[in-house]
């Protein structure tokens, strides 16, 4: 238990102190999986409102599919990535296997699915009639979507945090396809999973409580804004 | 002509919605369609709003046939609003509602504001621009729907039961502001109510669809005095409907045989004919002892039940056959009657409306 809490105690110095390898690493897994959340949302959102504000043939059956992507397992997109970009798969001339580029990549291609899912949700959630009113108003299609979609800002926000949640905390695919090199592709969860087996739990746990914090001030943040501005809706 | 509509017919799975229907609507007329509940006017409505497209048969809107390109229908979408049963307002202020379709149209930002005060002011909502929409009550909705969609200055306005959701108190109020607006904004109006006073009160013609089929149109007094089908008759108010057969026409008065009960109605159909007589509870007249009147038709008969409201009294008689009066209370009163109470009841042969079967 006492060796718990030192960990605990050197934890907090370690952030305190501003490491400066730390403070690289949380800046780096930041920035990977902000790039990754911000890509995913540019294709996952246009994708959401193709599905949502058209109908055709198959259209449940490819939700159903979104759907069991949420789960897939990170090592199997890891894997699929890795195969794409290394020296002989399709992409493997680009050489990028083993940089941050190559984990904004897989971490785009693991989150897309369960954001462009989330988000036909959040577009399904807001009711018909206001589809009518745009449409009856004079909107054309993207400026009906643009509407339909401004509804549904907050839950469409939910899900791109969500895809944000996923992408931050994952392990398997960063050290696939990024190799944990120190430096250059070490993230936050490839540091934690090395430090751990080397047995340096204290700094592990430092890494931790990094990665607890910034996906906490991320999702906190606009909660904290939608939250504001129902309390003033409702005055 | 602003709006032809030609054999439209709209279809949801195997169920006909809409059969066969035929409407000319003229550049600033208001025109009401009035029905019950589920007859199908906010679906016609709704084709007539290029929102949904028609199972088959045509809309000419302007003279020109509507196009099935989603530009050329946009184009058209445009110079047309729509106020819904239950509108919804975008989770935005008053202002930014109220401003939508000009937006979408690209309207420049100075006049933008100057039709949106405008707009507001109409419907008497200025100074609430900056409230947000969704905390308004129902009427005020209702009115924000209005602004919304006068602010662009259709050529068509389509208000689909617009006081249906409305408190009575409302109701007049609403009422008011869209005769108002009909008069300022010069526009053509096609409005539907289930309510056939409303209708009278507003139209310069009304549309009677039930089951999904229009029925009559024609101005609002005469659907009221010459329904033409039995449902019409009934939805009217015509509340005595009794099935005949002329039995013989003398210069245009003819004898109606309903179950051995002869009837005299003004008409010019051959014996023989299969009919409908129609007498309006109103035209019935109540009296205690037989007199000598000019009414061609006078039956004793024993009242089995009164019902009063406001002013009225309903008065159900057995003559034989079941007939309802609408008299005053204070009559009812005078004269003392209750149930079981014999009286002679009197209506005119012109007080019959006749429909053939």
């Amino acid at each position: 238990m006492s060796e718990l809490a030192d960990a605990f105690v050197t934890a907090l110095k370690l952030i305190f102190t501003g490491d400066p390898e730390v403070m690289a690493v949380a800046a780096r897994t930041l920035g990977i999986s902000c790039s990754a959340t911000f890509f995913a949302a540019l294709i996952s959102i246009p994708i959401a409102c193709l599905i949502h504000f058209n109908h055709f043939k198959g259209k449940g059956t490819l939700i159903s599919i979104l759907q069991t992507f949420y789960a897939i397992p990170t090592v199997l997109v890891g894997l699929l990535v890795f195969i794409i970009f290394s020296r002989a798969g399709p992409l493997g001339g680009l050489g990028i296997l083993f940089t941050p580029q190559v984990m904004v990549i897989g971490q785009v291609v693991l989150i897309s699915p369960l954001m462009t899912g989330l988000t036909v949700s959040a577009l399904s959630g807001v009711r018909p009639e206001i589809r009518d009113t745009a449409v009856s108003l004079g909107a054309g299609r993207l400026q009906m979507a643009r509407t339909v979609l401004v509804e549904a800002k907050y839950a469409t926000l939910t899900a791109v945090l969500i895809g944000f949640g996923r992408a931050i905390s994952e392990v398997g695919l960063a050290i696939m396809v990024g190799g944990n090199i120190r430096g250059f592709t070490r993230t936050l969860t490839t540091a934690m999973s090395l430090e751990t087996s080397m047995g340096n739990i204290e700094l592990s746990m430092a890494l931790g409580i990094i990665l607890l914090s910034l996906a906490l001030i991320v999702i906190i943040i606009p909660s904290w804004i939608q939250q504001r501005s129902s309390r003033v809706q409702q005055r | 002509m602003l709006l032809e509509v030609n054999e439209l017919c709209q279809r949801f799975g195997n169920s006909d919605i809409l059969k066969d229907i035929n409407l000319e609507v003229e550049r600033g007329e208001t025109f009401v369609i009035v029905g019950p509940t589920g007859s199908g006017k906010t679906t016609l409505l709704r084709l007539i709003g290029l929102l949904d497209k028609p199972a088959s048969g045509t809309i000419r809107f302007g003279g020109r046939e509507v196009p099935d390109s989603a530009r050329a229908r946009l184009e058209l979408r445009r110079r047309i609003a729509i106020v819904f049963q239950r509108p919804a307002v975008f989770n935005a202020t008053v202002y930014d509602n109220v401003a939508y379709g000009l937006r979408v149209r690209k309207e420049k930002r100075a006049s933008l504001r100057n039709k949106v005060a405008r707009a507001l002011e109409t419907v008497g909502l200025s100074g609430y621009e900056k409230r947000d929409a969704q905390t308004l009550s129902g009427g005020e909705t209702q009115r924000v729907a209005l602004a919304r969609a006068m602010v662009f200055e259709p050529e068509l306005l389509l208000l689909d039961e617009p006081t249906a959701n409305l408190d009575p108190v409302y109701i007049s109020n609403v009422e008011r502001l869209i005769s108002q607006i009909i008069r300022d904004l010069d526009t053509t109006v096609i409005m539907s109510t289930h309510d056939m006073f409303q209708g009278q009160r507003l139209a310069d013609r009304i549309g009677v669809i039930i089951s999904g089929e229009m029925l009559q149109t024609s101005d609002p007094r005469e659907i009221f005095s010459r329904p033409q089908s039995r449902s019409l008759a009934e939805f009217v108010g015509s509340e005595n409907i009794l099935r005949g057969v002329i039995a013989s026409n003398e210069d245009g008065i003819v004898t109606i045989d309903t179950d051995g009960i002869p009837l005299e109605a003004i008409s010019n159909l051959d014996p023989g004919s299969e009919v409908y007589a129609c007498i309006r509870p109103e035209e019935v007249i109540l009296a205690p002892a037989k007199d000598l009147t000019s009414a061609r038709n006078t039956f004793p008969g024993e009242v089995s039940h009164i019902v009063l409201f406001g002013p009225l009294a309903r008065v159900e008689i057995d003559c034989g056959f079941p007939l309802v009066a609408l008299i005053t209370k204070k009559s009812a009163e005078e004269m003392g009657l209750q149930t079981g109470s014999c009286i002679y009841a009197y209506f005119k042969a012109t007080g019959v409306h006749i429909i053939e079967r």
